[in-house]
């Protein structure tokens, strides 16, 4: 393998190894209880992987009040929505070259990594746009709140499709394996697809109080389903590890 | 007693609907007629009672005035007199308002806005009754006290020009009248220059008191083009106009008159945005009240404005010492009286919930407060549970109704329940007496006869028992079953949890105000989610299924994926279940051809976009009323061009999408009747006719609709006579499909007659998205009989929206029952209204019927079919009866509730029809050979 060296590539291999297990036994003898602490460390790291992505949601609405004035979630609204999807895709893209989940490809040459790079964002506009066209036909006005509606399916784009790309990569075969019924095949991608989910339905439910006469600013149209959006995400999150250590007994990912 | 699961559904909707109209009859009680005669007047002229407990008057009070012209118009909402409106079109009356010899106030309607129960109110001075609205369309003589009838009484000559409404309540009262008909709402300049052309010979007579001039001009602006039209600037200068014009005449005679005469300019309801009115939006609410008399001059009065700006001044007040002294003592004070004000707004709305319900009990039981919880009683007594047994007996009978063998065992007969249905009948008619007897009272139920009640509570027992023997039965069975290694359990499909979760949380939502306001979005957004679950089906059983094998599809996947995620619960079987259901929809998809697979991929999303393009066609609920929608730039008369080629196409659509399974007999027929539709609409002057140029008049288009009439008739009949001979004939099952095809057309036909121009897309598109989901979704992906049939419920759901309905009365399309008819025939009138309203469930319930009796292999679909939709739409009706009776004293049970109670009672009887209609299908199955 011809891996053209990055400048700080060893930071990154350093971080990595802080994710990755001190001692893994390579006793072939107890390939049993190996496949358990392998599945037990993948879950510590999914653990933090997680919490990570949810500090970064929680960081994006506190610490942009330092330095903008009259920033708040609901008043200036886009202006959050712009923060929380670049910082949770940069926590991801940062999450995936340090960890690397999935086997990297046999050819990896420096023209194939941008044109994937470059796949990817073809990919995540095309998601944004797709979300916004099933947006306009769930009911968004077509015309007036076009920039909003949009930035709403951005952030939901940068809650399941950015994850997505990281994980399998522009392939969509692989997408419709995962969200297939019994297509998951690591912790990673049945996490993947819990937080893929929880997201869509948080967005889904986002949409009920709207008709509501409260008269809330949170009810304005995309505020709610953002807001659902993320949270249903960051429920996501914070379920899938422990949805995965309730059932690592029952999970068994057969690698062929 | 065995019976099919469709004919006990039938039944049991059936009594459900008996249930309800109890329910209703004893929820909207009788409005009791303060019928007080002349004699009464000697003692109280006006019976209010503040009046009455200052003063004591034994004889009559002098005349203040010698006459009084009553200047009624339609929709005259404030601002069209004191705002900027007024201003600008009103000269004259901004003029009185300002330094004339006037009062002016803004009078508030209460809600429902409509003509009718306003007059009604108007003359009385009573609350309208909420069941007034039901008779709007067919005024009865008004035979409460009323101002007419004590003008009457007292020898007043009273004439009246303007709404034939007037006539209708009032038919003895006028010495002359001229009734316009209010029918045509397009036309707005006839019907004023009715009532103009009479006054100037009557200003100039002497021989009358009273005059009364109704214009409707306005409010038929407001229908067609809304409250910002150029036009209603017109009719505004037209009617300032007018009451210049009895103003100078009036004065001019009261130099000779010893009285002073009193000039009264006001409005029935507003208007809202969009020209529309019924509701209890402030637009609609607020009206204004001119009263004009040389009498005004001399006594100055504070009057509106000053009240207003005291009220201004009040607040300022508060606010500046709130915000502007930090002392405590200060903001004490303030807050003390802020609290003060919450207090007294709390128990404002506190009382005024109160005495709507006291309202609700008075028309109930005169006037005590104890009848109260008795009514209720009565009415629970009579209709919940008979409610809730038949609900239950629905339930307890779904695992036996859905298996395969639909015959249901319905125990009536066993020995061991007769002792309990005897203690039952006992029980309850010990509490009937009861209750009947210990107060005065006028319960509905207790006044029915004894007969009537006894059967009514008969059938409760029977129920009951019913019940019972249904549970133990199935106690008893899942005992057996217990010990029988457990079954496995049926694991839900995407799909399937979508429905329950979207019928339930449908049920949830009743239960808030706005949702029941804006139920539209509620469907509209159900149905959007079942179009991308099915598109989600779709696209796995597209992409696994076609690259080979589809049962291991997922182990032919390159790399080192291809291993299935298994939950090792033992859940082997259903697995396999599963996966034979996959396999067979998998397999279906194999051999469709690649176009057919495209159209199947596609229609899905196809689907959501009709939605979508019908959403923006009309406008309903109360948060989006006022929104700009398709249909009314449709109807305004500048886009009349428009319209009509919508129409001619849509007409065109209609029939292509319609002939293709009828014979060529009723195809000639629809093809006729679809053009006559549109020589209908031609002549009425909705929409341009190609064959009359400028040539404006407009008729009632008698002839046309009845020449559509003869071809709906004409295509029913061959459809019933197709399906009776289908039970004789050999061709059995051809004739049949033939048959119920051509009902189906013929109903088609009748909806393009009844709906209006700019709705005719919405049939269109109904009938667009059956045939793509008919042949491209449920056919290839092999769906079950429950969910096809919980399909056409969701999708006739949104479609009555999507036609522009909602649950607020005033939407109903009133002008549908007139169609053909030369004046109100009370039965024809009311079919055709309930039709016009329920075209979506009613189309996609036929068309239910028509797809699984020629796709459907199964012998029992229909009765699968009907026991579903049974099902599906009881179980709303009941929850919301419960909810209802929870939320008695809830603010918005008159204007927000009921209207929605009301509508489910009459969707429940539209059911009950359709279930009856579907087991006389299965029936004519079952004969056949």
């Amino acid at each position: 393998m011809n891996v053209p060296r990055f400048p700080g590539r060893l930071l990154w291999e350093q971080l990595r190894g802080a994710f990755s297990p001190a001692v893994i036994p390579v006793d072939l003898s107890q390939i049993a209880t190996e496949e358990n602490t392998m599945k037990d460390t993948d879950i510590r790291r999914l653990l933090y992987a997680h919490l990570l992505c949810i500090f970064s949601v929680i960081l994006s609405t506190f610490i942009p009040s330092l330095f903008l004035e009259d920033f708040s979630v609901l008043e200036t609204h886009l202006t959050w929505l712009c923060i929380c999807s670049v910082s949770v895709t940069a926590v991801n893209l940062v999450f995936y070259l340090v960890v690397k989940p999935n086997p990297p490809s046999r050819r990896s040459s420096l023209s194939h990594k941008v044109g994937r790079f470059l796949k990817c964002c073809i990919y995540f506009l095309m998601s944004c746009f797709c979300f916004h066209v099933i947006f306009v036909l769930y009911g968004a006005p077509l015309i007036e709140l076009a920039l909003e509606t949009f930035l709403f399916a951005v952030i939901l784009s940068t809650f399941t499709t950015v994850p997505c790309l990281c994980l399998l990569g522009p392939n969509i075969k692989a997408w419709l394996r995962v969200f297939s019924r019994n297509g998951v095949t690591s912790i990673w991608e049945n996490s993947l697809q819990i937080t893929t989910i929880s997201s869509f339905v948080g967005s889904w439910l986002g949409a009920f109080p709207i008709p509501l006469d409260w008269e809330r600013p949170w009810q304005v149209w995309p505020i709610s389903c953002t807001l659902g959006a993320t949270f249903g995400y960051v429920a996501g999150l914070a379920v899938s590890p422990l949805w995965i250590y309730w059932n690592r007994k029952q999970l068994t990912y057969k690698n062929n | 007693m065995r019976l099919g699961a469709g004919t006990f559904a039938a039944c049991c909707v059936a009594i459900e609907v008996l249930g309800v109209a109890i329910f209703l009859r004893g929820f909207f009680p009788a409005p009791v007629r303060s019928s007080s005669t002349t004699e009464h007047r000697a003692e109280s002229p006006a019976p209010e009672p503040s009046a009455g407990a200052s003063s004591n008057w034994t004889k009559l009070p002098p005349p203040l005035f010698g006459k009084v012209v009553i200047m009624l118009i339609d929709a005259l909402r404030d601002d069209f007199v004191f705002g900027s409106k007024g201003v600008k079109f009103m000269p004259y009356v901004t003029y009185l308002v300002e330094r004339g010899a006037s009062h002016s106030f803004v009078a508030e309607a209460k809600p429902p806005t409509v003509t009718m129960p306003r007059i009604k109110a108007l003359m009385t001075g009573s609350i309208p009754g909420f069941v007034d609205v039901i008779r709007n369309l067919n005024s009865p003589v008004l035979l409460e006290d009323n101002v007419l009838r004590q003008a009457k009484a007292a020898g007043k000559r009273v004439i009246f020009y303007g709404d034939e409404t007037w006539v209708k309540l009032f038919p003895k009262h006028f010495v002359e009248y001229d009734g316009t008909t209010s029918f045509f709402v397009s036309d707005y300049t006839e019907v004023d220059n009715n009532v103009t052309r009479h006054l100037e010979k009557v200003l100039k007579r002497e021989d009358w008191d009273l005059l009364i001039l109704h214009y409707l001009g306005l409010d038929h602006i407001g229908h067609l083009s809304g409250p910002n039209s150029p036009l209603i600037g017109q009719k505004l200068s037209e009617m300032d106009g007018v009451l210049m014009k009895i103003h100078m005449a009036l004065l001019s005679k009261e130099k000779e008159a010893l009285l002073p005469s009193l000039l009264v300019l006001c409005g029935d309801h507003g208007m809202s945005e969009t020209g529309s009115h019924g509701a209890s939006s402030t637009e609609e609410v607020n009206t204004a009240l001119v009263l004009i008399s040389s009498a005004f001059e001399r006594k100055p009065d504070p009057g509106f404005e000053q009240f207003k700006m005291s009220e201004r001044l009040h607040g300022n007040w508060i606010k500046r010492y709130l915000e502007e002294n930090s002392s405590e003592v200060l903001l004490n004070l303030g807050s003390k009286v802020l609290r003060q004000y919450l207090d007294a707004l709390q128990t404002l709305s506190l009382s005024l919930s109160r005495q709507v319900v006291q309202y609700d009990m008075y028309s109930m039981a005169v006037g005590a407060t104890l009848v109260l919880e008795v009514r209720l009683m009565g009415v629970g007594n009579g209709t919940k549970p008979l409610l809730f047994k038949v609900l239950a007996l629905l339930l307890l009978s779904i695992p036996k109704a859905l298996s395969p063998a639909a015959e249901l065992d319905v125990p009536l007969s066993s020995p061991l329940f007769s002792l309990l249905f005897y203690l039952t009948i006992l029980v309850l008619s010990a509490i009937h007496v009861v209750v009947c007897t210990s107060t005065e009272s006028t319960c509905y139920f207790c006044s029915m006869p004894w007969l009537a009640a006894g059967g009514a509570m008969l059938l409760m027992s029977a129920l009951l028992c019913a019940i019972v023997s249904a549970l133990t039965k199935t106690v008893v069975s899942a005992k057996r079953v217990g010990k029988n290694p457990a079954p496995p359990s049926v694991r839900w499909s995407e799909l399937d949890l979508l429905i329950l979760l979207g019928t339930m949380g449908h049920i949830l939502s009743l239960g808030a105000s706005s949702f029941i306001e804006e139920e539209h979005q509620t469907w509209y957004f159900l149905v959007s989610t079942l179009c991308l679950a099915l598109c989600q089906e779709v696209c796995r059983n597209h992409f696994l299924g076609s690259d080979g094998d589809p049962q291991c599809g997922l182990r032919e996947e390159p790399g080192p994926e291809g291993a299935m995620l298994t939950m090792q619960d033992g859940a082997e079987g259903c697995a396999a279940l599963e996966e034979d259901r996959t396999r067979a929809a998998a397999s279906a998809f194999e051999r469709l051809g690649s176009m057919e697979q495209r159209m199947v991929l596609a229609s899905p999303w196809a689907v959501l976009c009709c939605c979508r393009l019908l959403r923006a066609l009309n406008q309903t609920g109360v948060q989006g009323a006022h929104r700009p929608d398709l249909g009314h730039w449709l109807t305004s008369s500048d886009h009349k061009a428009a319209l009509s080629v919508l129409a001619a196409l849509s007409l065109l659509a209609v029939f292509l999408l319609v002939q293709r399974r009828c014979s060529p007999m009723s195809k000639v027929a629809l093809a006729l009747g679809l053009l006559g539709v549109y020589c209908y609409r031609a002549a009425i002057g909705n929409v341009m006719s190609p064959w009359q140029r400028g040539n404006s008049d407009i008729s009632k288009g008698i002839v046309e609709a009845r020449f559509v009439y003869v071809f709906v008739f004409g295509i029913l009949f061959t459809g019933t006579k197709d399906l009776l001979r289908s039970q004789v004939a050999a061709i059995a099952i051809k004739a049949r499909t033939v048959g119920l095809w051509e009902i189906y057309s013929g109903l088609v036909l009748l909806a393009a007659l009844l709906l209006r121009p700019h709705n005719l897309p919405v049939l269109v598109s109904s009938l667009l998205v059956q045939t793509l989901m008919a042949k491209f979704v449920w056919k290839p992906l092999n769906h079950g009989v429950a969910e096809v049939t919980v399909m056409h419920y969701w999708f006739g759901q949104a479609f009555f929206y999507f036609q522009g309905n909602s649950n607020n009365i005033a939407t109903v399309d009133v002008s549908a029952g007139f169609v053909g008819l030369e004046r109100y025939v009370e039965v024809p009138a009311v079919f055709l209204t309930a039709f016009a309203t329920y075209v979506g469930p009613v189309l996609w319930a036929s068309h239910l019927v028509n797809y699984l009796s020629s796709e459907s292999s199964s012998h029992s679909a229909l009765r699968h079919a009907c026991f579903c939709y049974a099902l599906i739409c009881s179980i709303p009706v009941s929850a919301y009866i419960i909810l209802v009776t929870s939320l008695r004293y809830h603010l918005f049970i008159w204007s927000v509730f009921s209207p929605k109670l009301l509508y489910e009672g009459m969707r429940l009887f539209v059911t009950a029809a359709i279930c009856v209609f579907f087991t006389a299908m299965d029936q004519t199955r079952l004969t056949k050979p």
